[in-house]
């Protein structure tokens, strides 16, 4: 078998390369969006959050030559956004699922209308760390070749899961989303703790964002997130809420993802578009079977609006 | 100063409420219903010029563009109306499901299978006299998108599933849908840079209204609104609806076939969606490409939320949206504004608008204690 000729094997080569790749940025937002969620509050507008993320990642890596001064203003983006929903939630009598859609339309729009003038030059990207060194075979070099971001949110998860277990912060973050009552019993601000949450969840998914214009893709334009951000909200309904199942779930999403692309690669182009909605009907798929009427989610925050 | 205490309409405006502290008491919450969303416009409105202002622009030169190119000739208010037409429909695939507490966002998704399925049943039907074509057409389309958001309302029911989200994940399903079918089964072959279905034929479209360029879409959004809001406000139906809304475990003691209820207000809502696509096909693009996804179906939440989803008030602020989107093209070529700005616009208003929704009850002179 000579190098570039391994038949249908670049399939799930591919898949795996873009469980690696693809999975990044489902994998920050989805951690961020626990910790929100976690306090008791839904934003729906990381989607927004992390296409500006990748907007100012871009912009700031061109205007400064340092990726990852990018993705540090992707990540403050990205607070700041989380700032302005938790912002007008904390008025009363406003709903948190709209502000996430209005947030959802004005992040979209903020980075098309500030991007403009970034879809022409070329940004210095994120490096990557080379594990398929080992190989002769390229497709396995190319699905090997890890980002470094993708290696701090492997290590993410198990640090969110530990933390909510074990530390004060995680124990007032989920008392905040189990009882608010409990919380301002305690002499905390539930409103303080959500701000907080939030904030650290759009800087996580604006980090999520920056993947995306810094490494894969890789480039600034219009097209760049089709929805990235609403699947890994849903996908943490999916995951129990659990930073752990949040890693295997966007490990699962990313190879979904990569389907349509993979199988394009060795001619099947007929279903093209449909494995390109593969995550948003797996998303879909999982949430029917998971879901029930009759009970609320075991795991889910008693605060959060979405499960009542 | 003077000229103003001299205007007898602003003196009866101002004194009449203090004659008598009834009138605002009856009449407070519809004052407060117009007052607020109004200053939250205002405040959008406000908050865009600084931001416009900040990229070296003139914000009195923006908002006078805005109205000449929104309202300022006979060309740009059909323009307005032509693109109030869709909103009016997606507005009120998300303003119906509200009544029963449910946040529908998915307008976007049945207008694309409203549009798919109303071009599908032209094709079919071709060589038919075009009036029955037209009318499969707006059946198929309201069919077509009614069954799209009625998944989501059953998912809801049956499964727990979240609407907001599986309606938003259907958006997706549906645009991929249909790059699906027009880049494959229902290609025209002489398509060749734009991927598109074949035309439905200049006979099937439905034209404009007599003596304008405003498509009869407008007429369809203007009976749908007014039909929705006598469906919910007057008829047994919409109050069934209310109630379900307000307190669904009430509904259910009162026996109330709540699930009977979410499906058909889906349909509906669906179903209006799905109409917008027809129109967008019947009366606009004459096919079914990828051209059909230009965000209607997202502007249509943001009107249905200005309107504080009541589905009369949707026909004005749809015209007042139409009308800034309509004045985007004069942005870009007078103040070389992006196109995106009227995205920005749009969700700055969202903002104000949702943040506005602290205001209510809240006004002190409103109460009438004064």
């Amino acid at each position: 078998m000579a190098d570039g000729s391994i038949g249908l094997w670049t399939v799930p080569l591919a898949v795996l390369g873009g469980a690696i790749r693809v999975s990044t940025p489902f994998l920050f937002v989805s951690l961020g969006e626990c910790i929100t969620e976690r306090s008791g509050r839904i934003n729906l507008g990381l989607e927004g959050t992390l296409v500006m993320g990748a907007m100012s990642a871009y912009g700031i890596s061109y205007l400064t030559g340092s990726p990852w001064l990018g993705v540090l203003a992707a990540g403050i983006t990205g607070a700041l956004l989380g700032a302005l929903h938790a912002g007008i939630c904390s008025l009363p009598r406003v709903n948190d699922i709209a502000v996430g859609i209005a947030l959802m339309l004005f992040g979209t729009g903020l980075a098309f209308y500030l991007g403009k003038p970034l879809i022409e030059p070329t940004a210095p990207r994120l490096p990557a760390i080379d594990f398929g060194w080992w190989s002769d075979i390229p497709q396995v070099r190319a699905a090997l070749r890890v980002n470094v971001l993708f290696l701090i949110g492997v290590a993410l998860a198990p640090i969110l899961y530990w933390a909510f277990r074990t530390t004060r912060w995680g124990l007032l973050i989920r008392t905040a989303g189990e009882s608010s009552d409990a919380a301002r019993a305690m002499g905390h601000s539930v409103l303080l703790i959500r701000l907080r949450a939030t904030m650290v969840g759009g800087f996580l998914a604006g980090i999520g964002g920056s993947f995306l214009s810094l490494f894969y893709p890789g480039s600034w334009n219009e097209g760049l997130s089709s929805g990235q951000g609403i699947t890994a909200v849903a996908l943490v309904i999916f995951a129990r809420w659990d930073p752990l199942l949040c890693l295997w779930a966007s490990l699962a999403f990313g190879g979904a993802a990569a389907l349509g692309p993979a199988l394009q690669s060795v001619g099947v182009t007929s279903g093209y578009h449909l494995f390109n909605a593969a995550p948003y009907i797996l998303t879909l798929a999982i949430m029917i079977i998971t879901c029930s009427p009759k009970r609320t989610l075991t795991g889910a925050p008693a605060e959060l609006s979405i499960t009542r | 100063m003077t000229t103003e205490a001299a205007d007898p309409v602003e003196a009866v405006g101002s004194i009449a409420p203090a004659a008598d502290p009834g009138f605002l008491q009856r009449h407070g919450g519809a004052i407060e219903y117009i007052l607020i969303p109004g200053a939250a416009l205002a405040g959008a409105l406000g908050a865009f010029g600084i931001f416009v202002a900040m990229f070296g622009k003139n914000p009195l030169d923006l908002y006078f563009y805005m109205y000449y190119g929104a309202f300022g000739t006979w060309f740009s208010w059909q323009n307005t109306l032509t693109r109030a037409a869709p909103l009016i429909l997606t507005a009120l695939c998300t303003a119906l499901p509200a009544q029963l507490g449910m946040v529908i966002i998915g307008g976007e998704g049945a207008l694309l299978i409203g549009a798919l399925s109303a071009t599908s049943a032209a094709l079919v039907l071709q060589g038919m006299p075009p009036l029955i074509v037209q009318i499969a057409m707006v059946v198929a389309g309201v069919i077509g998108g009614g069954l799209w958001v009625m998944l989501s309302g059953a998912l809801r029911q049956y499964r727990g599933v979240n609407e907001t989200i599986s309606s938003l994940l259907l958006v997706h399903i549906a645009l991929a849908v249909l790059n699906h079918l027009v880049e494959g089964a229902m290609r025209d072959p002489a398509s060749l840079n734009k991927p598109s279905t074949r035309e439905i034929g200049a006979a099937n479209m439905i034209g404009s209204i007599p003596g304008t360029d405003v498509h009869w879409g407008l007429v369809f959004g203007l009976i749908a609104a007014i039909a929705a809001y006598i469906l919910i406000y007057h008829t047994v139906f919409g109050f069934a609806a209310r109630v379900a809304g307000g307190n669904i475990r009430a509904a259910k003691i009162v026996g109330l076939n709540v699930s009977k209820l979410i499906l058909t207000i889906c349909f509906l809502a669906g179903g209006a969606a799905g109409l917008a696509g027809m129109v967008e096909v019947a009366a606009v693009q004459g096919r079914t490409n990828a051209n059909l996804a230009a965000g209607y179906g997202f502007t249509g939440i943001l009107v249905a939320f200005l309107a504080r989803q009541n589905p009369l008030a949707i026909i004005p602020v749809a015209i007042l949206l139409g009308g800034i989107s309509a004045s985007g093209g004069l942005l870009q070529r007078r103040l070389g504004l992006p196109d995106a700005s009227v995205l920005v616009l749009q969700g700055i208003i969202f903002v104000f608008v949702l943040a506005s929704d602290a205001l209510y009850g809240r006004i002190g002179f409103l109460k009438g204690k004064s």
